[in-house]
């Protein structure tokens, strides 16, 4: 066991991997990492390349050029960086490049702010990246390393963005396992890139115009590789828990199986989710929750399979969507009970802008609103926000 | 010496059934450029009237690897690309014994607007490419709006000539003395009239270590308004006016002028021959003329003067 933040568990899975190279520019707080790298290499512990580049944006271009000479690549970012990389992002999906990036789920000014939500990722959710999201600094550590792998699959090459929460997970120290070099080198075991433009003997023209003609069917090829990547992301996260004993899906369920009420969130809230969860559970309530850890490709049929015999459900968003009903998970998870004939009751609240806490005392009035609204008769729910000044 | 006859034997890399306009000096610049090496080259090309016009899928006129990534990161792409090149020549991983270039092809507009800071950056670090600016003064592939390479005065569709605005009222940025400031090991302004020029800057810019950095002037009859057959003329008369001196910086801040004009023309042989500096010549706006005058003057006197000094900017 190492005690390690957030930060420092993502740098120590990236010195573990050893890209060929890993590009920087400074976030807070998503620059430790990078910070973190840079010593590793000054001290002779890591052999990458490290570039300090004058952009988020030159970033993720230069991971591209480096991605698409058939390299592995890293960098990290937060919040207006990782919305200063959005045009980029699309074009790395598009041209199914392998790019693993670590962001700090920080969120979006104005006003400025360096605390944790999903504002940053979330307005990325459209790009074509698989997002991952952890709970903690060992759920970082094993997110990062099960990236890789899952991007660099022949039938997936879609990058992936692993996140955590600003300050809450990047910056507090927790215990946590840290496997052996070789083992994860074994674990990894890197295959070819499907194109090179280094490959000189073979030219090739990367990133054409494609006019009315060809665009649709390019753009189903680009989907057809995220939708690969769901049956990936499930053999990587068995085939990691075989051989690290630490398991991954989708997404963890937390005494839900007999549960008649479930909350659903995402990263670090759910360490405080659980607690609550276990505290109502002593008191006799069935209560449970669902840990999102996959956002994209939202796992909607699994979702159904574990929410449908559920009374009602609470979403807990970390981030505004402003206009909308409810918060994006919420909405996903709407969409995907929408058609059975028998689901549960939604109810969308929104938590944590800014880093604004969620304690124990929320989580149960969550379950306690929720119950008392569902014996009091269906109706139609409205947005809650927690926590939240009158 | 440079004989011409030599040069049509060499491979063409950038073929025809590209759909750039009658005219357009991009061709011409890009034959003279992409046979100045023996290498074989990778290209980043940013958005722009090249890459539409040369790779509408499923055909291309590109004989060697090429990739587009954006408009404003042809460089930062490229630095990634090179990057990667020296890791796997590092690790011996490279499936080449030849060494391979690196050229950026951009334009005005992802240049020196929205690339800026991407070319800026590659060259502080050190990457070893080519950056090939075909320089035509406009956004000409979205249809000729102003970007900071347009001179003053300029009609375009973003600053057009009306009732009470004469065009473009701001000077042009001198992209290629700000790329000079950079102490890169080779810059150099070029245009395609002097073909051998060209030639010769672009085979300098290849063999030599770290970033090289060429402006050419690409004339666009379209946003100019010239006729097809006179647009290499014109960047003739661009030198011949002073307009676009036609010099280099090579990394000990030497600056040589490859161009002298014997008979240096009053700037208006430049603006007359243009649709796009027409108003130019009423008397109303004579004071811009002046003022373009002014600038051309100071300019060449300057350069004329760190030539003799071994000044870089």
């Amino acid at each position: 066991m190492e005690a390690l933040d957030g930060n420092s568990a993502i740098a120590e899975a990236i010195k573990q991997i050893e890209p060929d190279v890993v590009v920087s520019y400074p976030q807070s707080p998503s620059i430790l990492i990078l910070e973190a790298i840079a010593l590793f290499i000054a001290n002779g512990e890591m052999d990458s390349e490290f570039l300090n580049v004058e952009s988020d944006y030159s970033a993720m271009s230069t991971c591209i050029g480096v991605a698409s000479s058939g390299g592995r690549v890293f960098t990290a970012t937060a919040s207006q960086g990782l919305a200063l990389m959005h045009e980029a992002l699309f074009i790395a999906s598009s041209l199914r490049l392998p790019i693993v990036i670590g962001v700090t789920n920080r969120t979006l000014a104005a006003p400025i702010n360096f605390n944790a939500d999903h504002s940053d990722s979330m307005a990325q959710r459209d790009s074509g990246w698989i997002q991952i999201f952890s709970e903690n600094s060992q759920e970082a550590y094993d997110n990062i390393i099960q990236a890789f792998k899952i991007a660099e699959n022949k039938d997936v090459r879609t990058p992936v963005m692993v996140g955590i929460d600003s300050v809450v997970t990047s910056n507090l120290c927790e215990n946590i396992h840290i496997q052996k070099n070789e083992e994860i080198l074994e674990f990894e075991n890197k295959s070819n890139p499907t194109y090179s433009v280094l490959d000189i003997e073979n030219p090739k023209t990367v990133g054409s115009l494609c006019a009315s003609d060809y665009f649709f069917e390019h753009k189903m090829n680009q989907n057809n590789g995220i939708e690969n990547s769901r049956k990936v992301i499930k053999n990587v996260g068995k085939e990691f828990g075989d051989r690290f004993n630490r398991y991954y899906g989708y997404f963890e369920t937390y005494e839900l199986e007999d549960a008649e009420y479930a909350v659903i969130l995402m990263s670090s809230s759910a360490g405080t989710a659980k607690k609550a969860v276990d505290e109502m559970r002593k008191r006799g309530e069935k209560v449970g929750l669902l840990k999102l850890r996959v956002f994209r490709p939202f796992p909607y049929k699994e979702l159904r399979e574990s929410l449908s015999n559920l009374k009602s459900i609470a979403v807990l968003d970390r981030v505004l969507t402003p206009g909308t009903y409810g918060g994006p998970l919420f909405i996903e998870t709407m969409a995907a009970l929408y058609n059975l004939d028998k689901r549960p009751l939604v109810y969308p609240y929104i938590y944590g802008l800014g880093g604004r806490d969620i304690t124990l005392k929320h989580i149960e009035n969550i379950f306690d609103d929720m119950k008392m609204a569902f014996d009091n008769g269906k109706g139609i729910p409205e947005i809650k926000y927690i926590n939240l000044r009158e | 010496m440079v004989v011409l006859e030599e040069l049509t034997k060499k491979e063409d890399l950038f073929v025809s059934g590209h759909g750039l306009c009658p005219g357009c000096g991009i061709p011409i610049i890009l034959k003279l450029v992409l046979r100045a090496t023996t290498h074989p080259i990778v290209i980043v090309n940013a958005t722009g009237c090249l890459q539409i016009s040369s790779t509408r899928f499923p055909l291309t006129s590109w004989k060697l690897n090429w990739i587009h990534s954006s408009s404003g990161n042809a460089a930062s792409t490229i630095s990634g690309i090179e990057t990667m090149y020296k890791v796997l020549k590092k690790k011996g991983k490279l499936q080449t014994d030849t060494e391979i270039k690196f050229l950026a092809i951009v334009g005005d507009g992802g240049t020196n607007d929205i690339g800026f800071s991407s070319l800026s950056g590659a060259i502080e670090r050190g990457h070893d490419f080519v950056y090939l600016c075909y320089d035509n003064q406009s956004y000409a592939n979205s249809g000729g709006q102003c970007s900071s390479a347009s001179p003053i005065g300029t009609s375009t569709s973003t600053t057009p000539t009306g009732k009470i605005l004469p065009g473009k009222l701001q000077y042009r940025k001198d992209i290629t003395r700000i790329i000079a400031a950079h102490k890169l090991p080779y810059v150099a302004q070029a245009a395609p009239w002097n073909w051998e020029d060209l030639y010769t800057k672009a085979g300098k810019a290849f063999n030599i270590e770290g970033p090289a950095y060429l402006n050419v002037l690409n004339p666009c009859p379209k946003t100019w308004g010239i006729p097809s057959d006179k647009s290499i003329e014109l960047t003739r008369i661009a030198a011949d006016t002073c307009i676009w001196p036609l010099y280099e910086i090579d990394g000990d801040n030497n600056i040589k002028l490859n161009y002298k004009p014997e008979n240096k023309l009053p700037v208006t042989e430049w603006l007359k021959k243009q649709d796009r500096f027409e108003h130019l010549l009423n008397i109303e706006n004579k004071w811009i003329v002046d003022e373009i005058q002014n600038e051309v003057d100071k300019n060449w006197n300057r350069l004329i003067y760190n030539e003799k000094k071994g000044i870089n900017n």
